[in-house]
């Protein structure tokens, strides 16, 4: 095996450095199972004008087979007063592919975490800059 | 009542990938946003989502006032025979929503 | 003459050239979401607009297209907004979904055609008075930001010309649908000003000085706004 690939193979067992598996949230699904980075994609502006609609989509890397599928897409927010934003549940979806728009109180990483058939977890992770308005509007 | 839009091709031929798009009219209420007169909004948002196809369920979701109001789904199903395209939710109200479309599917 | 009417056509383009649409200085994400029906929220409104007309107006009344690009219009001497006249045959309150539907609705059936509302100059002249006006605590005029300052940051936002060619607009900041007199009240109410009563006097001569300064620019209703 070649260095390169030896490193990355520990990397690739290493826990995901977004993912903290002692966090009560994650550990209510995974008990404590090691979530990995990678097969998942968090896609979301690194830059959003406005924290109340942020357009954001996830996508796992999977053959959505009955022997090989998503069985779920959490998504987390590390900074919002309700940190679980949504759990997706891909049943019949022959693409592991969900968008919505999410809500941010301020600029914050939010992760997605996907429970595969086989029992694994994978995640994605990313950044995003919220920039407030500049006059309160009062409504 | 609320509405919702459903957006799908008007036809799919068997086997193809089709994008359905939805979004529901609901405030998903956080509860900490304050009323004119100071008061707080009670949170009310939608907590439970699915959508069947043709009887069986293709997405099913626990939303939460992470989600964007009037919330917005994307989602992907196989067009296999026309049927219906059936989107159910249910609010921290205990409000039930529905919205129905059909798909029609040629061989 | 021939050349007197070039130069008035060019002047008259050049004007109308200068009125930019709020849209053009939104974000990317509020422009993807106006230029998507399948995404605006805002149709829900028209949606279900679509339906109230069905059910309340299409017994008296067939297509509304075009409607919309008069209003405000004037009527024996008064103004009219599109929302006091869908009010007329049953009273709508201001802001319920009810009107707020209806008067996307009809928009929504002009969007596309420029704004035509040209009143004799002198009814323009309160609402121009208005717009010039120094108000609030922050003691600025509409003309400060809008005619002055447009294009320019405040904050993390670039200030527009102030335009109505998009309302009713869903804006993200309410979460929902809401008027042109909802939006001129929030901006008062940043300048720390009174706001001025929905469908009084004071509101409905400005919005005629709106839609006359707006004249040309097309109807985008529902508008997607920060």
């Amino acid at each position: 095996m070649k260095h390169r690939d030896f490193i990355g193979s520990l990397a690739a067992l290493a826990v995901s450095p977004h993912v903290s598996t002692t966090d009560p949230l994650v550990w209510s699904f995974t008990r404590g199972m090691p979530v990995l980075p990678g097969r998942v994609k968090l896609e979301v502006p690194a830059l959003a004008g406005n924290g109340h609609s942020v357009a954001m989509t996830v996508r796992v890397d999977s053959p959505m087979t009955p022997s090989d599928h998503v069985r779920a897409v959490h998504l987390i927010a590390a900074k919002n007063p309700v940190r679980d934003m949504a759990v997706f549940y891909l049943g019949a979806c022959p693409r592991a592919e969900v968008s919505s728009r999410i809500r941010l109180n301020g600029s914050q990483r939010i992760v997605a975490i996907a429970e595969l058939s086989d029992g694994s977890f994978w995640s994605d992770a990313a950044y995003i800059e919220v920039r407030e308005a500049a006059c309160t509007d009062g409504g | 009542m609320a509405l919702a839009r459903i957006d799908l091709p008007h036809e799919a031929r068997r086997g193809e990938l089709v994008e359905v798009r939805i979004v529901i009219q609901h405030p998903m209420e956080t509860g900490f946003r304050r009323a004119p007169q100071g008061e707080r909004v009670p949170r009310n948002a939608i907590h439970s989502l699915a959508c069947r196809y043709d009887g069986a369920e293709v997405l099913r979701a626990k939303l939460s006032t992470g989600i964007a109001a009037n919330p917005f789904l994307r989602l992907f199903l196989r067009a296999t025979h026309s049927g219906a395209l059936d989107l159910r939710w249910l609010d921290d109200d205990e409000v039930q929503g529905a919205a129905q479309t059909r798909l029609v599917v040629s061989p | 003459m021939k050349q007197y009417l070039v130069l008035a056509a060019l002047i008259a383009c050049t004007a109308q050239a200068q009125n930019r649409s709020g849209l053009e200085f939104a974000s990317e994400e509020i422009r993807r979401l106006q230029a998507s029906d399948a995404e605006n929220p805002g149709m829900l409104w028209v949606d279900q607009g679509a339906k109230l007309f069905a059910q309340k107006c299409a017994s008296c009344h067939v297509s509304m297209k075009g409607v919309a690009t008069r209003y405000p219009a004037l009527e024996n001497g008064r103004i009219v907004t599109l929302e006091a006249k869908i009010s007329h045959k049953e009273a709508f309150a201001y802001e319920s979904d009810e009107l707020l539907a209806l008067t996307a609705y009809i928009a929504n059936q002009s969007r596309g055609m420029p704004i035509k509302v040209s009143p004799p100059a002198e009814k323009l002249d309160a609402g121009k008075k208005a717009y010039y006006q120094r108000r609030g605590q922050m003691n600025l005029a509409c003309a400060h930001c809008h005619e002055q300052n447009w294009g320019k940051r405040l904050g993390a936002e670039t200030l527009s010309q102030g335009q109505p060619n998009g309302y009713p607009a869903y804006r993200l900041e309410w979460q929902k649908m809401g008027s042109l007199e909802r939006r001129i009240r929030a901006c008062m109410f940043g300048l720390h000003a009174e706001l001025p009563a929905y469908g009084s006097d004071a509101m409905l001569e400005l919005e005629l000085f709106l839609a006359a300064r707006a004249s040309g620019l097309p109807i985008e209703t529902p508008a997607v706004r920060r």
